[in-house]
């Protein structure tokens, strides 16, 4: 035994030190000043470095993972941009992102540590809702400005004064979708399939469940799974029962695929719905063909004609390859809200910079143009996509 | 009645699944009294292995039958190869300690795979899901009712997976019943150091054992890549706790009370989810297997024995 005991020890220390490095901060929008990364300031607000550092929380590992890469791409394309263009207040930009796995106990905790021992001007992220809520709690009781990029649930921002977003929420999606599959799709009896374990499903089932009914249509069934399950046919069958139009499922693109392809294989051939929790090339993948003819509602269609839009996505595959996705447009709009909202404020403490974020209006976001009401939530407008050939299209824009 | 039909077969389906992984670690508890938490995260690196092997083999040679049988082959051999290891160089230098090391060992090489694979360096695959290729085109071979909106769906795949997991069973009924190796396997499981004094290479007969659990466990998670689609590195924790709970309700170390006990399983769970909810999945799961424990504290198949002193 005691031969192999080193063994077992450089293993795991090898194992241990890969894990250690990806929740290692990294700066980003330095690299290409070539300059290094700023020791974290201590002291009290505002920091006496000559960088400004904002932080960033994203789902960069875990079931979300795409999610988190697009939003960190683009907070980066945001601060490296406003760094070329001579920087905020005369001083550099930088990010420190860490990873919550996709968890909110670890979303919490790395913005604990954002405000406690980095002591960032502003918070951004999480995608998930469930992620920001737990982030919200410690940004607000800390008195740093947090901007989520793209979680819709209502009670994101009800957290507090210092919670901003620069999505639509919720209740919007749900009615957005329900309004397009009376009027548009012409449907008069579908399923509901949510997803249990999130906030952000069961918010949009909500609203679309009343907004459906309201407008003459009739929900047949609600059934639920857990966010992670791999097998959905149990519910599926129960759905199939009821012999629905369309199955609304507003979950997110990992479930959401396997979904798909399991109710094409037990026979339900008819359309299904979502929101936008589905935006992710994963779900082409995980899907196959089985989302041909599905139908979601999101922030953003890659072919929108804007001029600020086509930039974006030149400037995006450019860095990365690739077309970017509605988080990672979301996320360049919210790290370019931050950065105009530090530009703006008076000195940069938390409350001052949270005055300047909370007076945006009419600022040219690519998903859109926002303007933040007194619930610090932008007021814009949805496009609905639809699933073909590998690929979502742009069918129709939603206005409020 | 139709929707019952078609929860039965959908029941039995993941129940086979839990069954091949129960077999696994019945087996290895039958031989050395350890439960190797492990088992399920092999199964994961066995469906990467599949995985892998899949994707080299192309669209076209991986739906064929030389292609299908060449990427359970790959994975079966390959993970016979890492449950070897495993236990050389985890377990075996543990055998003659308390057998609580051996199985806080095991936890702690089940979250090193588990955690392992999340990590995206090299041919590590990273921690984000991927959909698992078709390697065998999903066919329906029975319908009942209108065939656009059909009541009731039998696929291949359902059929395949059971015809499967009843051959591998059988297969190891009579290799511990009815041949020398299984006799050997008996006499290790009885006692292992009598055993070695009649002559039984016990370090073998035991890494063989630990070969052919990893091998069905790498079979058994092809299936259930096949009937969920999708490959995860966490995947292994959850079907290896289901399946530990599978073979403890069948009676941990009996080879039909394991298959019993993943068939039970599978059909308690897809009658709760059609019929309750999802969320009480997990819950009656484990209700099912705190009621069989109190009423047959062996399980199903499993016989009390009397600790010896």
């Amino acid at each position: 035994m005691r031969r192999f005991t080193p063994l077992f020890l450089a293993v795991f220390a090898l194992f241990s030190a890969a894990c250690e490095k990806k929740s290692q901060p990294t700066p980003a929008g330095t690299d290409s000043q070539g300059q290094a990364a700023q020791p974290a300031p201590t002291g009290g607000t505002p920091p006496a470095a000559d960088t400004l550092l904002l932080g960033e929380v994203s789902s960069l590992t875990g079931s979300q993972a795409t999610f988190g890469v697009s939003t960190q791409r683009g907070v980066e394309m945001a601060v490296k941009e406003a760094n070329a263009a001579g920087g905020v207040k005369g001083k550099k930009l930088a990010v420190r992102v860490y990873d919550n796995q996709s968890k909110p106990e670890e979303a919490a905790q790395a913005t604990t540590r954002l405000v406690t021992q980095d002591k960032v001007l502003v918070i951004l992220g999480d995608v998930a809702s469930s992620n920001s809520l737990a982030m919200a709690e410690k940004a607000q009781a800390a008195g740093v400005p947090m901007i989520t990029p793209a979680s819709t649930n209502p009670s994101v921002t009800e957290k507090g004064d210092y919670i901003f977003r620069v999505c639509f929420i919720d209740p919007f999606q749900g009615f957005v979708m329900a309004k397009f599959a009376r009027e548009n799709l012409k449907l008069d009896q579908v399923a509901v399939l949510q997803d249990n374990k999130s906030a952000y499903s069961i918010g949009l089932k909500e609203v679309f469940t009343q907004k459906f009914s309201e407008l003459g249509g009739k929900v047949l069934t609600t059934e639920s799974y857990s966010q992670g399950d791999t097998d959905f046919r149990a519910q599926l069958t129960a759905i199939k029962k009821t012999k629905p139009q369309a199955i609304y499922v507003p979950g997110y693109y990992n479930d959401v695929g396997l979904i798909a392809r399991q109710a094409r294989e037990l026979g339900l051939s008819v359309p299904l719905l979502g929101g936008d929790g589905w935006d992710s090339e994963k779900l082409f993948e995980l899907a196959g063909d089985a989302l041909d003819g599905a139908y979601f509602s999101n922030h953003y269609s890659p072919q929108n004609p804007d001029e600020r839009v086509k930039k974006f996505i030149a400037d995006y595959t450019a860095a990365y390859g690739g077309t970017p996705d509605a988080i990672a447009a979301l996320a360049y709009d919210s790290a370019r809200v931050a950065i105009a909202g530090i530009e703006k404020s008076k000195d940069l403490t938390g409350a001052s910079i949270r005055d300047a974020i909370a007076q945006t209006k009419d600022f040219p976001g690519v998903a859109g143009t926002i303007t933040l009401d007194e619930k610090r939530n932008p007021v814009k407008s949805a496009v609905i996509l639809k699933v073909g050939e590998g690929k979502a299209n742009f069918v129709t824009t939603v206005k409020p | 009645m139709s929707q019952l039909i078609q929860h039965l077969i959908n029941g039995i389906a993941a129940g086979t699944i839990y069954a091949l992984v129960a077999l696994g670690y019945t087996m290895v508890y039958g031989v050395l009294k350890l439960i190797n938490f492990a088992h399920g995260d092999v199964m994961m690196v066995g469906v990467y292995m599949g995985y892998a092997t899949a994707l080299m083999l192309g669209r076209q040679a991986r739906g064929s039958v030389g292609g299908v049988l060449l990427i359970f082959l790959v994975a079966m051999v390959g993970c016979a190869l890492l449950g070897f290891l495993i236990e050389r160089f985890a377990y075996r230098p543990l055998r003659e300690k308390p057998r609580l090391t051996a199985l806080i060992t095991a936890i702690g090489i089940s979250f090193t795979l588990s955690y392992g694979f999340q990590l995206d360096i090299g041919f590590l695959p990273g921690s984000a899901p991927r959909a698992f290729p078709q390697i065998i085109k999903p066919a329906q071979w029975f319908t009942l009712g209108d065939p656009e909106f059909p009541d009731v769906v039998l696929w291949n795949w359902q059929v395949i997976s059971l015809l499967v997991a009843v051959a591998l069973m059988a297969g190891l009924q009579f290799l511990v019943y009815r041949t020398r190796f299984g006799r050997a396997m008996r006499a290790v499981s009885f006692d292992h150091r009598v055993a070695a004094l009649m002559g039984i290479p016990t370090d073998r007969i035991i890494s063989v054992t630990f070969m052919i659990g990893s091998a069905l466990a790498a079979g058994a998670g092809l299936l259930y890549a096949i009937k969920d689609t999708s490959v995860s590195p966490l995947m292994g924790l959850y079907v290896g706790l289901k399946a530990f709970v599978a073979a403890v309700i069948g009676g941990i170390g009996n080879v039909p009370g394991a298959m019993v006990g993943g068939l039970l399983l599978g059909l308690v769970e897809e009658f709760v989810v059609g019929y309750a909810a999802s969320t009480w999945r997990d819950a009656v799961a484990f209700g099912f297997l705190i009621l069989v424990l109190l009423v047959r504290p062996g399980g199903l198949f499993g016989r009390v024995a009397a600790e010896k002193v």
